[in-house]
Protein backbone atom coordinates (compact mmCIF):
# COMPACT_ATOMS: atom_id res chain seq x y z
CA UNK A 1 0.00 0.00 0.00
CA UNK A 2 1.21 3.50 -0.86
CA UNK A 3 -0.28 6.22 1.31
CA UNK A 4 0.28 9.55 2.99
CA UNK A 5 1.69 9.15 6.53
CA UNK A 6 2.89 11.62 9.13
CA UNK A 7 3.69 11.27 12.85
CA UNK A 8 0.21 9.83 13.44
CA UNK A 9 -3.23 10.82 14.63
CA UNK A 10 -2.81 11.32 18.35
CA UNK A 11 -5.52 11.90 20.92
CA UNK A 12 -8.45 9.97 19.43
CA UNK A 13 -7.85 6.44 20.66
CA UNK A 14 -10.56 6.97 23.29
CA UNK A 15 -12.98 7.15 20.35
CA UNK A 16 -11.59 4.00 18.74
CA UNK A 17 -9.35 5.78 16.21
CA UNK A 18 -5.97 4.09 15.62
CA UNK A 19 -3.00 6.48 15.58
CA UNK A 20 -1.52 5.19 12.28
CA UNK A 21 1.49 7.22 11.11
CA UNK A 22 4.83 6.40 9.51
CA UNK A 23 6.09 2.87 10.16
CA UNK A 24 9.69 4.16 10.29
CA UNK A 25 9.79 7.66 11.71
CA UNK A 26 13.58 7.84 11.25
CA UNK A 27 13.30 7.60 7.47
CA UNK A 28 10.31 9.95 7.32
CA UNK A 29 12.28 12.53 9.32
CA UNK A 30 15.35 12.13 7.07
CA UNK A 31 13.28 12.65 3.90
CA UNK A 32 11.71 15.73 5.48
CA UNK A 33 15.07 17.13 6.64
CA UNK A 34 16.41 16.91 3.07
CA UNK A 35 13.67 19.26 1.86
CA UNK A 36 13.71 21.57 4.88
CA UNK A 37 10.52 20.25 6.54
CA UNK A 38 9.97 19.45 10.19
CA UNK A 39 10.36 15.71 10.97
CA UNK A 40 6.64 15.00 11.32
CA UNK A 41 5.35 16.43 8.02
CA UNK A 42 3.31 13.96 5.93
CA UNK A 43 5.12 12.17 3.11
CA UNK A 44 4.25 9.37 0.70
CA UNK A 45 4.98 6.04 2.37
CA UNK A 46 5.79 3.15 0.01
CA UNK A 47 5.36 -0.39 1.29
CA UNK A 48 7.61 -2.55 -0.91
CA UNK A 49 6.34 -1.23 -4.25
CA UNK A 50 7.45 2.05 -5.79
CA UNK A 51 5.65 4.31 -8.22
CA UNK A 52 5.90 6.82 -11.02
CA UNK A 53 5.26 10.54 -10.53
CA UNK A 54 4.98 13.42 -13.00
CA UNK A 55 5.68 16.97 -11.89
CA UNK A 56 3.15 19.48 -13.19
CA UNK A 57 2.97 23.25 -13.09
CA UNK A 58 6.32 24.21 -11.58
CA UNK A 59 9.47 23.13 -9.83
CA UNK A 60 9.47 20.78 -6.83
CA UNK A 61 12.09 19.70 -4.32
CA UNK A 62 11.61 16.15 -3.07
CA UNK A 63 13.58 13.51 -1.21
CA UNK A 64 13.30 9.73 -1.08
CA UNK A 65 14.64 7.90 1.98
CA UNK A 66 14.07 4.39 3.20
CA UNK A 67 14.31 0.78 2.23
CA UNK A 68 17.01 1.08 -0.43
CA UNK A 69 14.50 2.04 -3.11
CA UNK A 70 16.25 3.45 -6.17
CA UNK A 71 14.96 6.46 -8.04
CA UNK A 72 15.35 7.93 -11.50
CA UNK A 73 14.41 11.31 -12.95
CA UNK A 74 13.64 11.02 -16.66
CA UNK A 75 15.45 7.64 -16.54
CA UNK A 76 18.66 9.12 -15.07
CA UNK A 77 19.56 7.57 -11.69
CA UNK A 78 19.38 9.75 -8.58
CA UNK A 79 21.82 9.29 -5.69
CA UNK A 80 20.18 7.88 -2.58
CA UNK A 81 19.28 10.19 0.33
CA UNK A 82 19.62 13.37 -1.71
CA UNK A 83 17.31 16.23 -2.56
CA UNK A 84 15.67 15.67 -5.93
CA UNK A 85 14.70 18.73 -7.99
CA UNK A 86 11.91 18.15 -10.47
CA UNK A 87 11.00 20.58 -13.23
CA UNK A 88 7.65 20.86 -14.93
CA UNK A 89 7.16 17.69 -16.97
CA UNK A 90 9.89 15.63 -15.26
CA UNK A 91 9.08 12.01 -14.42
CA UNK A 92 10.28 10.57 -11.10
CA UNK A 93 10.35 6.77 -10.90
CA UNK A 94 10.64 5.13 -7.49
CA UNK A 95 11.79 1.51 -7.47
CA UNK A 96 10.77 -1.27 -5.11
CA UNK A 97 12.20 -1.73 -1.63
CA UNK A 98 15.47 -3.66 -1.44
CA UNK A 99 16.98 -3.45 2.04
CA UNK A 100 13.78 -2.97 4.06
CA UNK A 101 10.06 -2.46 3.53
CA UNK A 102 9.14 1.21 3.94
CA UNK A 103 10.39 4.26 2.02
CA UNK A 104 9.29 7.89 2.20
CA UNK A 105 8.99 10.55 -0.49
CA UNK A 106 8.79 14.01 1.06
CA UNK A 107 8.14 17.29 -0.75
CA UNK A 108 9.37 20.71 0.35
CA UNK A 109 6.52 22.48 2.16
CA UNK A 110 4.44 19.30 2.37
CA UNK A 111 1.37 18.15 0.47
CA UNK A 112 -1.56 20.54 0.30
CA UNK A 113 -4.14 18.07 1.59
CA UNK A 114 -6.57 18.81 4.43
CA UNK A 115 -5.85 16.84 7.62
CA UNK A 116 -8.61 14.76 9.21
CA UNK A 117 -8.70 14.69 13.01
CA UNK A 118 -5.39 16.51 12.99
CA UNK A 119 -3.44 14.21 10.68
CA UNK A 120 -2.90 13.25 7.05
CA UNK A 121 -2.09 9.64 7.97
CA UNK A 122 -4.29 7.24 6.04
CA UNK A 123 -6.00 4.54 8.11
CA UNK A 124 -7.96 1.96 6.10
CA UNK A 125 -10.51 0.80 8.69
CA UNK A 126 -11.40 4.34 9.75
CA UNK A 127 -11.32 5.60 6.17
CA UNK A 128 -9.49 8.61 7.56
CA UNK A 129 -6.62 10.65 6.16
CA UNK A 130 -4.74 10.09 2.94
CA UNK A 131 -6.12 11.57 -0.24
CA UNK A 132 -9.94 11.72 0.25
CA UNK A 133 -9.81 8.93 2.84
CA UNK A 134 -7.97 6.56 0.49
CA UNK A 135 -4.49 5.24 -0.26
CA UNK A 136 -2.73 6.59 -3.36
CA UNK A 137 -3.56 5.04 -6.72
CA UNK A 138 -2.57 5.59 -10.33
CA UNK A 139 -4.09 8.76 -11.71
CA UNK A 140 -4.28 10.63 -8.38
CA UNK A 141 -3.11 14.23 -8.33
CA UNK A 142 -1.38 15.39 -5.16
CA UNK A 143 -1.32 19.18 -4.72
CA UNK A 144 1.96 20.45 -3.27
CA UNK A 145 2.64 23.62 -1.34
CA UNK A 146 4.58 26.14 -3.47
CA UNK A 147 8.27 25.88 -2.60
CA UNK A 148 9.24 29.16 -0.97
CA UNK A 149 12.78 28.19 0.03
CA UNK A 150 14.44 27.23 -3.27
CA UNK A 151 17.25 25.89 -1.09
CA UNK A 152 20.28 24.10 -2.50
CA UNK A 153 20.06 20.31 -2.93
CA UNK A 154 21.44 18.40 0.03
CA UNK A 155 22.65 14.93 0.97
CA UNK A 156 22.25 13.02 4.25
CA UNK A 157 25.14 10.59 4.67
CA UNK A 158 23.23 8.30 7.08
CA UNK A 159 21.57 4.91 6.73
CA UNK A 160 19.48 3.89 9.73
CA UNK A 161 18.76 0.56 8.02
CA UNK A 162 22.35 -0.51 8.70
CA UNK A 163 21.59 -0.86 12.44
CA UNK A 164 21.42 -4.45 13.66
CA UNK A 165 21.27 -6.54 16.82
CA UNK A 166 18.38 -7.94 18.84
CA UNK A 167 15.15 -5.93 19.08
CA UNK A 168 14.87 -4.57 22.60
CA UNK A 169 11.66 -5.10 24.58
CA UNK A 170 10.24 -4.30 27.99
CA UNK A 171 8.44 -7.34 29.40
CA UNK A 172 4.69 -7.04 30.02
CA UNK A 173 1.94 -6.00 30.35
CA UNK A 174 0.70 -9.62 30.50
CA UNK A 175 3.94 -11.63 30.74
CA UNK A 176 2.38 -13.29 33.82
CA UNK A 177 -0.06 -15.07 31.45
CA UNK A 178 2.79 -17.18 30.09
CA UNK A 179 4.71 -20.17 31.42
CA UNK A 180 8.32 -19.67 32.50
CA UNK A 181 9.35 -21.87 29.57
CA UNK A 182 7.47 -19.58 27.18
CA UNK A 183 9.29 -16.51 28.51
CA UNK A 184 12.61 -18.35 28.11
CA UNK A 185 11.68 -19.40 24.58
CA UNK A 186 10.60 -15.87 23.67
CA UNK A 187 13.90 -14.34 24.81
CA UNK A 188 16.16 -17.21 23.78
CA UNK A 189 14.92 -18.18 20.31
CA UNK A 190 15.16 -16.86 16.81
CA UNK A 191 11.87 -15.95 15.13
CA UNK A 192 11.32 -14.99 11.51
CA UNK A 193 9.06 -12.28 10.13
CA UNK A 194 6.26 -14.07 8.25
CA UNK A 195 4.78 -12.86 4.94
CA UNK A 196 1.70 -11.82 6.99
CA UNK A 197 3.19 -8.44 7.80
CA UNK A 198 1.41 -5.17 7.14
CA UNK A 199 0.81 -1.81 8.75
CA UNK A 200 -1.51 -3.42 11.36
CA UNK A 201 0.84 -6.10 12.57
CA UNK A 202 3.73 -8.47 11.85
CA UNK A 203 3.08 -12.16 12.42
CA UNK A 204 6.21 -14.02 13.51
CA UNK A 205 7.09 -17.65 12.83
CA UNK A 206 9.07 -19.68 15.33
CA UNK A 207 8.57 -21.78 18.44
CA UNK A 208 5.12 -21.67 20.07
CA UNK A 209 4.74 -19.65 23.25
CA UNK A 210 2.46 -21.42 25.72
CA UNK A 211 -0.01 -19.57 27.89
CA UNK A 212 -0.35 -20.44 31.53
CA UNK A 213 -3.69 -18.70 32.13
CA UNK A 214 -5.45 -19.04 28.77
CA UNK A 215 -5.37 -16.65 25.88
CA UNK A 216 -8.50 -14.57 26.35
CA UNK A 217 -8.43 -11.44 28.45
CA UNK A 218 -11.08 -8.75 28.71
CA UNK A 219 -9.98 -6.17 26.13
CA UNK A 220 -7.53 -3.58 27.37
CA UNK A 221 -5.48 -0.84 25.76
CA UNK A 222 -2.94 -1.49 23.02
CA UNK A 223 0.17 0.47 22.06
CA UNK A 224 2.52 0.33 19.07
CA UNK A 225 5.02 -2.49 19.50
CA UNK A 226 2.90 -4.69 21.76
CA UNK A 227 3.70 -8.36 21.14
CA UNK A 228 0.45 -10.26 21.54
CA UNK A 229 0.18 -14.02 21.54
CA UNK A 230 -3.15 -15.51 20.41
CA UNK A 231 -4.18 -19.15 20.83
CA UNK A 232 -1.84 -20.31 18.05
CA UNK A 233 1.11 -19.48 20.33
CA UNK A 234 2.75 -17.49 17.53
CA UNK A 235 3.45 -13.86 18.40
CA UNK A 236 2.08 -10.90 16.45
CA UNK A 237 3.76 -7.51 16.82
CA UNK A 238 1.13 -4.77 16.70
CA UNK A 239 2.11 -1.86 14.48
CA UNK A 240 0.82 1.65 13.68
CA UNK A 241 -2.57 0.67 12.18
CA UNK A 242 -3.40 -1.63 15.14
CA UNK A 243 -6.71 -1.38 16.94
CA UNK A 244 -7.00 0.70 20.09
CA UNK A 245 -7.91 -2.22 22.38
CA UNK A 246 -7.62 -5.96 22.18
CA UNK A 247 -8.21 -9.20 24.03
CA UNK A 248 -5.03 -11.29 23.69
CA UNK A 249 -2.26 -11.32 26.31
CA UNK A 250 0.78 -9.22 25.43
CA UNK A 251 4.04 -10.86 26.49
CA UNK A 252 6.26 -7.81 25.91
CA UNK A 253 6.50 -4.46 24.12
CA UNK A 254 9.15 -3.33 21.65
CA UNK A 255 10.81 -0.16 22.93
CA UNK A 256 9.95 2.99 20.98
CA UNK A 257 13.53 3.51 19.73
CA UNK A 258 13.62 0.07 18.05
CA UNK A 259 10.19 0.10 16.43
CA UNK A 260 11.30 1.72 13.15
CA UNK A 261 14.14 -0.77 12.81
CA UNK A 262 11.75 -3.68 13.43
CA UNK A 263 9.27 -2.27 10.89
CA UNK A 264 11.93 -2.45 8.18
CA UNK A 265 12.52 -6.19 8.66
CA UNK A 266 11.44 -8.03 5.54
CA UNK A 267 9.50 -11.32 5.54
CA UNK A 268 11.97 -14.13 6.24
CA UNK A 269 14.27 -11.90 8.30
CA UNK A 270 15.48 -13.48 11.53
CA UNK A 271 14.59 -11.58 14.69
CA UNK A 272 15.66 -12.00 18.29
CA UNK A 273 14.33 -10.14 21.33
CA UNK A 274 16.28 -8.86 24.32
CA UNK A 275 14.56 -7.70 27.51
CA UNK A 276 15.90 -4.38 28.79
CA UNK A 277 15.17 -2.35 31.90
CA UNK A 278 13.08 0.78 31.55
CA UNK A 279 16.12 3.06 32.02
CA UNK A 280 17.83 1.62 28.92
CA UNK A 281 14.66 2.07 26.85
CA UNK A 282 14.31 5.69 27.96
CA UNK A 283 17.98 6.38 27.22
CA UNK A 284 17.47 4.93 23.73
CA UNK A 285 14.34 7.07 23.26
CA UNK A 286 16.36 10.17 24.24
CA UNK A 287 19.12 9.20 21.83
CA UNK A 288 16.63 8.82 18.99
CA UNK A 289 15.02 12.15 19.84
CA UNK A 290 18.44 13.86 19.71
CA UNK A 291 19.29 12.06 16.46
CA UNK A 292 16.04 13.32 14.91
CA UNK A 293 16.66 16.87 16.14
CA UNK A 294 20.22 16.84 14.73
CA UNK A 295 19.20 15.79 11.20
CA UNK A 296 19.17 19.33 9.74
CA UNK A 297 22.75 19.88 10.96
CA UNK A 298 23.85 16.58 9.40
CA UNK A 299 22.92 17.79 5.91
CA UNK A 300 25.78 18.11 3.43
CA UNK A 301 25.48 20.32 0.33
CA UNK A 302 24.97 18.04 -2.66
CA UNK A 303 27.17 20.03 -5.06
CA UNK A 304 30.33 19.21 -3.06
CA UNK A 305 29.35 15.58 -2.65
CA UNK A 306 28.59 15.25 -6.33
CA UNK A 307 31.97 16.67 -7.30
CA UNK A 308 33.81 14.14 -5.15
CA UNK A 309 31.76 11.25 -6.41
CA UNK A 310 32.06 12.45 -9.96
CA UNK A 311 35.84 12.54 -9.64
CA UNK A 312 35.90 9.07 -8.08
CA UNK A 313 33.72 7.78 -10.86
CA UNK A 314 35.98 9.07 -13.62
CA UNK A 315 39.31 8.06 -12.05
CA UNK A 316 40.49 11.67 -11.98
CA UNK A 317 40.93 11.34 -8.22
CA UNK A 318 44.00 9.20 -8.86
CA UNK A 319 45.59 11.99 -10.82
CA UNK A 320 44.81 14.46 -8.04
CA UNK A 321 46.47 12.24 -5.44
CA UNK A 322 49.47 11.97 -7.69
CA UNK A 323 49.66 15.69 -7.95
CA UNK A 324 49.57 16.16 -4.20
CA UNK A 325 51.97 13.42 -3.16
CA UNK A 326 55.55 14.01 -4.23
CA UNK A 327 56.51 10.34 -3.79
CA UNK A 328 53.66 9.17 -5.98
CA UNK A 329 54.39 11.97 -8.39
CA UNK A 330 57.92 10.65 -8.77
CA UNK A 331 56.70 7.16 -9.40
CA UNK A 332 54.21 8.13 -12.06
CA UNK A 333 56.42 10.68 -13.75
CA UNK B 1 -13.87 -2.60 48.85
CA UNK B 2 -10.34 -1.36 48.47
CA UNK B 3 -8.60 -2.86 45.47
CA UNK B 4 -5.06 -1.78 44.69
CA UNK B 5 -4.74 -1.26 40.95
CA UNK B 6 -1.84 -2.86 39.09
CA UNK B 7 0.49 -0.71 37.04
CA UNK B 8 1.44 -2.71 33.96
CA UNK B 9 4.34 -1.50 31.80
CA UNK B 10 3.59 -1.17 28.08
CA UNK B 11 7.03 -0.41 26.70
CA UNK B 12 8.76 2.87 27.50
CA UNK B 13 5.92 5.09 26.26
CA UNK B 14 2.86 3.72 28.03
CA UNK B 15 1.42 1.98 31.03
CA UNK B 16 -1.91 0.41 31.87
CA UNK B 17 -3.59 1.01 35.20
CA UNK B 18 -5.55 -2.19 35.70
CA UNK B 19 -8.40 -2.10 38.19
CA UNK B 20 -9.46 -5.72 37.67
CA UNK B 21 -9.83 -8.43 35.08
CA UNK B 22 -13.58 -8.65 34.55
CA UNK B 23 -16.38 -6.66 32.93
CA UNK B 24 -17.77 -4.75 35.87
CA UNK B 25 -19.35 -1.29 36.12
CA UNK B 26 -17.32 -0.39 39.24
CA UNK B 27 -13.97 -1.31 37.69
CA UNK B 28 -14.94 0.59 34.54
CA UNK B 29 -16.05 3.53 36.66
CA UNK B 30 -12.69 3.68 38.43
CA UNK B 31 -10.90 3.85 35.10
CA UNK B 32 -13.18 6.68 34.02
CA UNK B 33 -12.71 8.52 37.33
CA UNK B 34 -8.93 8.34 36.96
CA UNK B 35 -9.27 9.41 33.32
CA UNK B 36 -11.18 12.52 34.43
CA UNK B 37 -8.49 13.36 37.02
CA UNK B 38 -5.69 13.03 34.47
CA UNK B 39 -7.54 15.08 31.88
CA UNK B 40 -8.18 17.83 34.40
CA UNK B 41 -4.48 18.14 35.24
CA UNK B 42 -2.35 16.22 32.75
CA UNK B 43 1.25 15.55 33.86
CA UNK B 44 4.01 16.85 31.55
CA UNK B 45 4.57 14.50 28.61
CA UNK B 46 1.17 12.77 28.72
CA UNK B 47 -0.06 12.24 25.12
CA UNK B 48 -3.40 10.54 25.64
CA UNK B 49 -5.41 8.27 27.91
CA UNK B 50 -7.60 5.40 26.72
CA UNK B 51 -10.33 4.06 28.99
CA UNK B 52 -11.23 0.38 28.48
CA UNK B 53 -13.56 -2.06 30.27
CA UNK B 54 -11.40 -2.48 33.32
CA UNK B 55 -8.34 -0.32 32.94
CA UNK B 56 -6.98 3.00 31.82
CA UNK B 57 -4.06 3.16 29.40
CA UNK B 58 -1.71 6.13 29.58
CA UNK B 59 0.47 6.93 26.59
CA UNK B 60 3.26 9.44 27.05
CA UNK B 61 6.56 10.75 25.74
CA UNK B 62 9.16 8.70 27.67
CA UNK B 63 11.77 11.47 27.28
CA UNK B 64 9.56 14.01 29.08
CA UNK B 65 7.48 12.14 31.64
CA UNK B 66 8.84 11.65 35.16
CA UNK B 67 7.90 7.95 35.38
CA UNK B 68 8.56 7.35 39.07
CA UNK B 69 6.75 10.57 39.92
CA UNK B 70 3.83 9.52 37.73
CA UNK B 71 3.58 6.14 39.47
CA UNK B 72 3.62 7.84 42.89
CA UNK B 73 0.91 10.26 41.72
CA UNK B 74 -1.19 7.35 40.38
CA UNK B 75 -0.78 5.37 43.60
CA UNK B 76 -2.08 8.31 45.57
CA UNK B 77 -4.83 9.22 43.11
CA UNK B 78 -6.20 5.66 43.01
CA UNK B 79 -6.32 5.31 46.83
CA UNK B 80 -10.02 5.24 47.68
CA UNK B 81 -10.93 6.33 44.15
CA UNK B 82 -14.70 6.40 43.77
CA UNK B 83 -16.01 4.80 40.56
CA UNK B 84 -17.48 7.36 38.22
CA UNK B 85 -21.05 6.20 37.76
CA UNK B 86 -23.42 7.40 35.10
CA UNK B 87 -22.25 10.98 35.18
CA UNK B 88 -22.01 11.03 31.42
CA UNK B 89 -24.79 11.91 29.03
CA UNK B 90 -27.77 9.57 28.65
CA UNK B 91 -28.71 9.32 24.98
CA UNK B 92 -32.07 8.25 23.54
CA UNK B 93 -31.34 6.43 20.30
CA UNK B 94 -34.22 5.69 17.87
CA UNK B 95 -34.21 2.15 16.47
CA UNK B 96 -36.24 0.46 13.75
CA UNK B 97 -36.39 -3.18 14.89
CA UNK B 98 -36.71 -6.29 12.74
CA UNK B 99 -37.38 -6.81 9.04
CA UNK B 100 -34.67 -5.59 6.72
CA UNK B 101 -33.40 -3.37 9.56
CA UNK B 102 -32.74 -6.24 11.97
CA UNK B 103 -32.50 -9.48 10.04
CA UNK B 104 -31.71 -11.64 13.09
CA UNK B 105 -34.55 -10.41 15.31
CA UNK B 106 -36.93 -13.33 14.67
CA UNK B 107 -34.24 -16.02 14.92
CA UNK B 108 -32.92 -14.59 18.21
CA UNK B 109 -36.47 -14.35 19.61
CA UNK B 110 -37.15 -17.95 18.63
CA UNK B 111 -33.88 -19.09 20.23
CA UNK B 112 -35.02 -17.65 23.58
CA UNK B 113 -38.65 -18.79 23.19
CA UNK B 114 -39.84 -15.19 22.98
CA UNK B 115 -42.08 -13.32 20.57
CA UNK B 116 -40.25 -10.68 18.53
CA UNK B 117 -42.18 -7.92 20.31
CA UNK B 118 -41.17 -9.28 23.73
CA UNK B 119 -37.53 -9.35 22.58
CA UNK B 120 -37.85 -5.70 21.47
CA UNK B 121 -39.38 -4.87 24.86
CA UNK B 122 -36.49 -6.48 26.73
CA UNK B 123 -33.84 -4.93 24.50
CA UNK B 124 -35.30 -1.42 24.58
CA UNK B 125 -36.26 -1.62 28.26
CA UNK B 126 -32.68 -1.54 29.55
CA UNK B 127 -30.29 1.31 30.27
CA UNK B 128 -26.93 0.54 28.68
CA UNK B 129 -23.59 1.83 29.83
CA UNK B 130 -20.84 2.61 27.33
CA UNK B 131 -17.88 0.72 28.78
CA UNK B 132 -15.51 1.73 26.07
CA UNK B 133 -15.17 2.80 22.47
CA UNK B 134 -12.90 0.74 20.28
CA UNK B 135 -12.47 -1.67 17.37
CA UNK B 136 -13.53 1.09 14.95
CA UNK B 137 -14.01 4.85 15.31
CA UNK B 138 -17.15 5.35 17.40
CA UNK B 139 -17.95 1.67 18.04
CA UNK B 140 -19.52 1.64 21.50
CA UNK B 141 -19.25 -1.50 23.63
CA UNK B 142 -22.43 -1.53 25.73
CA UNK B 143 -23.03 -3.32 29.02
CA UNK B 144 -26.46 -3.75 30.57
CA UNK B 145 -28.07 -6.26 28.22
CA UNK B 146 -30.89 -8.20 29.91
CA UNK B 147 -29.28 -11.60 30.67
CA UNK B 148 -32.43 -13.31 29.40
CA UNK B 149 -31.56 -12.28 25.84
CA UNK B 150 -27.78 -12.80 25.97
CA UNK B 151 -26.99 -14.70 22.76
CA UNK B 152 -23.68 -16.34 21.89
CA UNK B 153 -22.08 -15.02 18.74
CA UNK B 154 -22.73 -16.45 15.29
CA UNK B 155 -20.39 -19.30 14.36
CA UNK B 156 -19.91 -17.66 10.97
CA UNK B 157 -19.21 -13.93 11.26
CA UNK B 158 -20.61 -11.75 8.48
CA UNK B 159 -18.05 -9.89 6.41
CA UNK B 160 -20.28 -6.80 6.33
CA UNK B 161 -22.98 -5.46 8.61
CA UNK B 162 -24.54 -2.09 7.76
CA UNK B 163 -23.75 1.16 9.52
CA UNK B 164 -26.20 1.88 12.37
CA UNK B 165 -26.85 -1.79 13.11
CA UNK B 166 -28.02 -2.45 16.66
CA UNK B 167 -26.39 -5.72 17.63
CA UNK B 168 -25.99 -8.13 20.50
CA UNK B 169 -23.16 -10.61 20.99
CA UNK B 170 -22.87 -12.69 24.14
CA UNK B 171 -23.77 -10.37 27.02
CA UNK B 172 -22.72 -7.30 25.10
CA UNK B 173 -24.58 -4.91 22.89
CA UNK B 174 -23.28 -2.47 20.33
CA UNK B 175 -24.06 0.28 17.84
CA UNK B 176 -22.24 -0.02 14.51
CA UNK B 177 -20.61 3.27 13.42
CA UNK B 178 -19.79 2.23 9.86
CA UNK B 179 -20.03 -0.87 7.69
CA UNK B 180 -17.86 -3.52 9.36
CA UNK B 181 -17.41 -7.27 9.77
CA UNK B 182 -19.17 -8.81 12.77
CA UNK B 183 -20.38 -12.07 14.27
CA UNK B 184 -23.00 -10.40 16.44
CA UNK B 185 -26.78 -10.61 15.89
CA UNK B 186 -28.60 -7.74 14.18
CA UNK B 187 -31.80 -6.75 15.99
CA UNK B 188 -32.43 -3.38 14.36
CA UNK B 189 -30.89 -0.30 12.90
CA UNK B 190 -30.60 3.34 13.87
CA UNK B 191 -30.06 6.27 11.51
CA UNK B 192 -27.87 7.83 14.23
CA UNK B 193 -24.24 8.17 13.15
CA UNK B 194 -22.14 7.75 16.26
CA UNK B 195 -19.21 8.91 14.12
CA UNK B 196 -19.44 11.45 11.29
CA UNK B 197 -16.06 12.95 10.29
CA UNK B 198 -17.61 16.12 8.84
CA UNK B 199 -19.88 16.80 11.83
CA UNK B 200 -18.92 18.80 14.91
CA UNK B 201 -18.61 16.86 17.18
CA UNK B 202 -17.39 13.99 15.00
CA UNK B 203 -18.07 11.53 17.84
CA UNK B 204 -21.41 11.56 19.68
CA UNK B 205 -20.75 9.07 22.45
CA UNK B 206 -17.99 8.74 25.02
CA UNK B 207 -17.07 5.99 27.47
CA UNK B 208 -19.21 6.48 30.58
CA UNK B 209 -22.26 7.71 28.68
CA UNK B 210 -25.53 5.80 28.78
CA UNK B 211 -27.80 4.66 25.96
CA UNK B 212 -31.52 3.91 25.90
CA UNK B 213 -33.13 2.57 22.73
CA UNK B 214 -36.47 3.91 21.55
CA UNK B 215 -38.38 1.70 19.09
CA UNK B 216 -39.65 3.74 16.15
CA UNK B 217 -41.71 2.77 13.13
CA UNK B 218 -40.00 1.98 9.82
CA UNK B 219 -42.03 4.80 8.23
CA UNK B 220 -39.84 7.32 10.08
CA UNK B 221 -36.56 5.91 8.75
CA UNK B 222 -36.07 8.20 5.73
CA UNK B 223 -36.87 11.38 7.63
CA UNK B 224 -34.47 10.51 10.49
CA UNK B 225 -31.78 9.30 8.12
CA UNK B 226 -31.94 12.58 6.16
CA UNK B 227 -31.51 14.53 9.38
CA UNK B 228 -28.53 12.39 10.43
CA UNK B 229 -26.86 12.76 7.05
CA UNK B 230 -27.39 16.52 7.26
CA UNK B 231 -25.27 16.52 10.41
CA UNK B 232 -27.96 16.43 13.10
CA UNK B 233 -27.26 14.14 16.06
CA UNK B 234 -30.78 12.52 15.90
CA UNK B 235 -29.85 10.82 19.19
CA UNK B 236 -31.28 13.00 21.96
CA UNK B 237 -29.53 13.69 25.23
CA UNK B 238 -32.24 12.92 27.81
CA UNK B 239 -29.96 13.78 30.71
CA UNK B 240 -26.80 15.78 30.33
Amino acid sequence: MTSLQDWGRLGYQRFGVSPSGAMDRRCLAMANALVGNGPEVAAIEFMNLGGSFACEGGELRLALVGAGSTATVNDAPVDPNTTIVLKDGDILQVGHARTGTFSYLAVAGGFRVAPQLGSLSFHPRSRLGGLNGAPLKAGDRLPCTPDAQQAAPMHLPLDPLEESGPIRVIMGPQDDYFTEEAIGTFLGSEFTVSPQADRMGFQLNGPRLDHEKGFNIVSDGIVDGHIQVPGSGLPIVLMRDRQTAGGYPKIATIISADLGRFAQMRPGSPVRFRAVPRAEAVAAARQLKEWLAALPSALVPLRFELTTEHLLGTNLIGGMVDALDPKLQDRTA
Amino acid sequence: MVQTPRFLPCGDGALTVEFGSTIDPDLNGKGLALDALLRASPPAGLIETVPTYRSLSLQFDPTIVDYDGLIRWLEEATQGLEPQSATGTRWRVPVVYGGEYGIDLEAVAERHGLTPSRLIELHSGAVYRIYMIGFLPGFAYLGGLDPRIATSRRTQPRSKVPSGSIMIGGEQAGIVPMEMPSGWHLLGRTPVLSYAPERDPAFLFAAGDEIVFEPVDASRWSELERAALAGEPVAEPVRA
